[in-house]
């Protein structure tokens, strides 16, 4: 196996080798053509490719086909600066709809389902990534995009929608604003749903399992390592398969590589990959990997599910919080509604953190010390897990903004 | 026994009158009302002539209700009224969790809106000692 993945490895070290800023800096380490690569150690040489890596060959310096052969771009949004951008070839845009075909099929999604794709359409790669791997597998796509809940309920009903493809943030809130529709849960076919571009709990996912009656599956990827479809669970729902045209790699946070089962950042290389490869690509998605065959059946490399982003950490009072960890702990109490936020300010000299949480008619008592050994009990647990004091604001329902893309979870204000 | 509501109130600047404004909006005549009141919330009881169709409305408009069994007694307005009262119900045993009171000045009687900690203790004592209450 080792043989055949130096195989492919090498060959993604050929074909960014003319490009001068990955020929430079490899050179730098010693390897100046792929055959200088003889086992995973001298490929674990090669510099890690960062996202400023890709800001600076801004746009098009790191693409590895001349333009007249590249047929789409891609980018991210770029709210920090340039957005970064991508390129395929037509056969990526047909590898990339095989993938997320073979995937979703392993979901159980045939030709006779349709697919509500709420995912953004346009530069973002959720929802054209979605769309074309439907289409490939012959299921019927509904590319609705993002946003205007109320008609994507009507149509998840009029048009017989069984899976639902969007951030986890905005399934929570489909469910929430179902429940207020008018719309019966009967009236719909939902089965599956398909969740992804941004970190989510376990807890979350039952939360949504439990409110849309539907079974949830996490799907993993990012625009500058092709899209969604990196990886996606299986039925079995214990870790993400990651495709076979991608070697992941686990680094500490000094960039050490790690051994399997470690956590650390998850780093990926694509292999076969023609406009865009990429290159020990650091994806700053925290998570651990496993190796062997599951009880799926499929052999391969898995990922934990991304609990965490490496950028959507916050350092409080010098200690590492990240939002998920918040989430965990207001799922795991009950009662509260899985809408949170965290406020991050400073107070004189020390950094406080508040937590938001909406209450429900089942977290609410009339009794003013019932409701405080509730909010208590919910600052403790959150204290345990995150090992600093916080202050819990309880707010009324529906008051922290929805999203329907990607939820905003942390307000900080030291900046 | 009658139902009060119980009313969660965000600690924001202008959500109780949001809320008064929104019960006067439904057309709902407050009869009486307490506003307890914490570091970061406050909770608002108040006693309306529809509490359930009232708590359906409220929870249309996002409002977190619960309604919540309470009593309300007549007491004789005077100097004295309540202690009388009260005294009778420690001696058969009732908890009060928290008490408002609220004057009828035609009838010249004092109402008095009492949570108890249990509702049959309550319910035994009320018939006891025989005294007028909603």
């Amino acid at each position: 196996m080792e043989q055949q993945l130096l195989m492919g490895l090498r060959k993604t070290v050929e074909s960014v080798l003319p490009i001068p800023y990955y020929r430079e800096r490899f050179g730098a380490v010693g390897i100046n053509k792929a055959e200088d690569i003889l086992s995973l150690e001298d490929f674990q040489r090669l510099p890690l490719t960062t996202k400023e890596d890709l800001r600076k060959n801004y746009p098009y310096g790191l693409f590895a086909e001349p333009m007249e052969n590249i047929v789409r771009l891609h980018a991210s949004s770029g709210t920090t600066g340039k957005p970064t951008v991508v390129g395929y070839t037509s056969k990526d845009i047909e590898l990339w709809a095989k993938i997320v075909a073979k995937e979703l099929a392993r979901l159980g999604v045939t030709k006779q389902d349709v697919v509500q794709i709420a995912y953004g359409y346009g530069l973002f790669t959720g929802g054209m990534g979605l769309h074309y791997g439907c289409e490939e597998l012959g299921a019927v796509a509904v590319p609705i995009s993002g946003g205007n809940t109320a008609r994507q309920l009507m149509l998840m009903r009029d048009f017989g929608t069984t899976v639902l493809a969007c951030t986890p943030s905005y399934a929570l809130y489909l469910a929430e604003s179902l429940e207020e529709s008018g719309i019966a849960r009967e009236e719909l076919k939902l089965k599956i749903g398909v969740f992804g571009a941004e970190p989510w709990s376990e807890g979350m996912r039952e939360q949504i399992e439990a409110r849309l009656g539907i079974k949830a599956f996490d799907i993993y990827g990012l625009s500058e390592t092709m899209g969604p479809g990196v990886a996606l669970e299986c039925p079995a729902q214990q870790g993400l398969h990651i495709d076979e045209h991608f070697y992941p790699e686990i680094l500490d946070s000094e960039g050490n590589p790690q051994p399997i089962g470690e956590r650390g950042e998850l780093v990926l290389t694509s292999l076969e990959k023609e406009g865009f490869p990429v290159l020990r690509y650091r994806t700053k998605d925290l998570t651990a990997l496993s190796y062997g065959k599951c009880s799926c059946g499929e052999v391969g490399w898995t990922m934990e599910r991304v609990s965490a982003r490496v950028d959507d950490m916050l350092i409080i009072r010098g200690v590492n919080v990240f939002p998920s960890q918040v989430e965990e702990a207001i799922l795991s109490l009950g009662g509260f509604e899985p809408h949170y936020l965290l406020v991050v300010y400073r107070e004189g000299s020390l950094d406080q953190l508040e937590v938001q949480v909406e209450v429900n008619e089942t977290s609410f008592f009339d009794e003013v010390r019932e409701l405080e050994g509730r909010q208590e009990r919910l600052k403790q647990r959150i204290e345990e897990i995150l090992g600093i004091a916080v202050r819990i604001r309880l707010v009324e329902p529906k008051s922290i903004p929805r999203s329907e893309g990607k939820a905003v979870r942390v307000i900080d204000k030291r900046k | 026994m009658m139902l009060q509501l119980s009313i969660f109130l965000e600690n924001a600047k202008g959500r109780l009158a949001e809320v008064i404004s929104l019960l006067a909006e439904l057309n709902v005549n407050l009869r009486a009302l307490s506003l307890a009141d914490t570091k970061d919330y406050g909770v608002l009881r108040i006693i309306v002539d529809e509490p359930e169709a009232t708590t359906e409305k409220l929870r249309e408009r996002n409002v977190v209700v619960s309604l919540t069994p309470v009593w309300v007694l007549k007491v004789p307005d005077r100097a004295g009224g309540l202690a009388e009262v009260l005294n009778q119900l420690v001696k058969l045993d009732v908890v009060v969790e928290y008490m408002y009171a609220f004057v009828e000045k035609e009838h010249k009687q004092a109402q008095v809106v009492i949570r108890v900690q249990d509702k049959d203790i309550m319910e035994k004592a009320m018939k006891e000692i025989n005294l007028p209450f909603l």
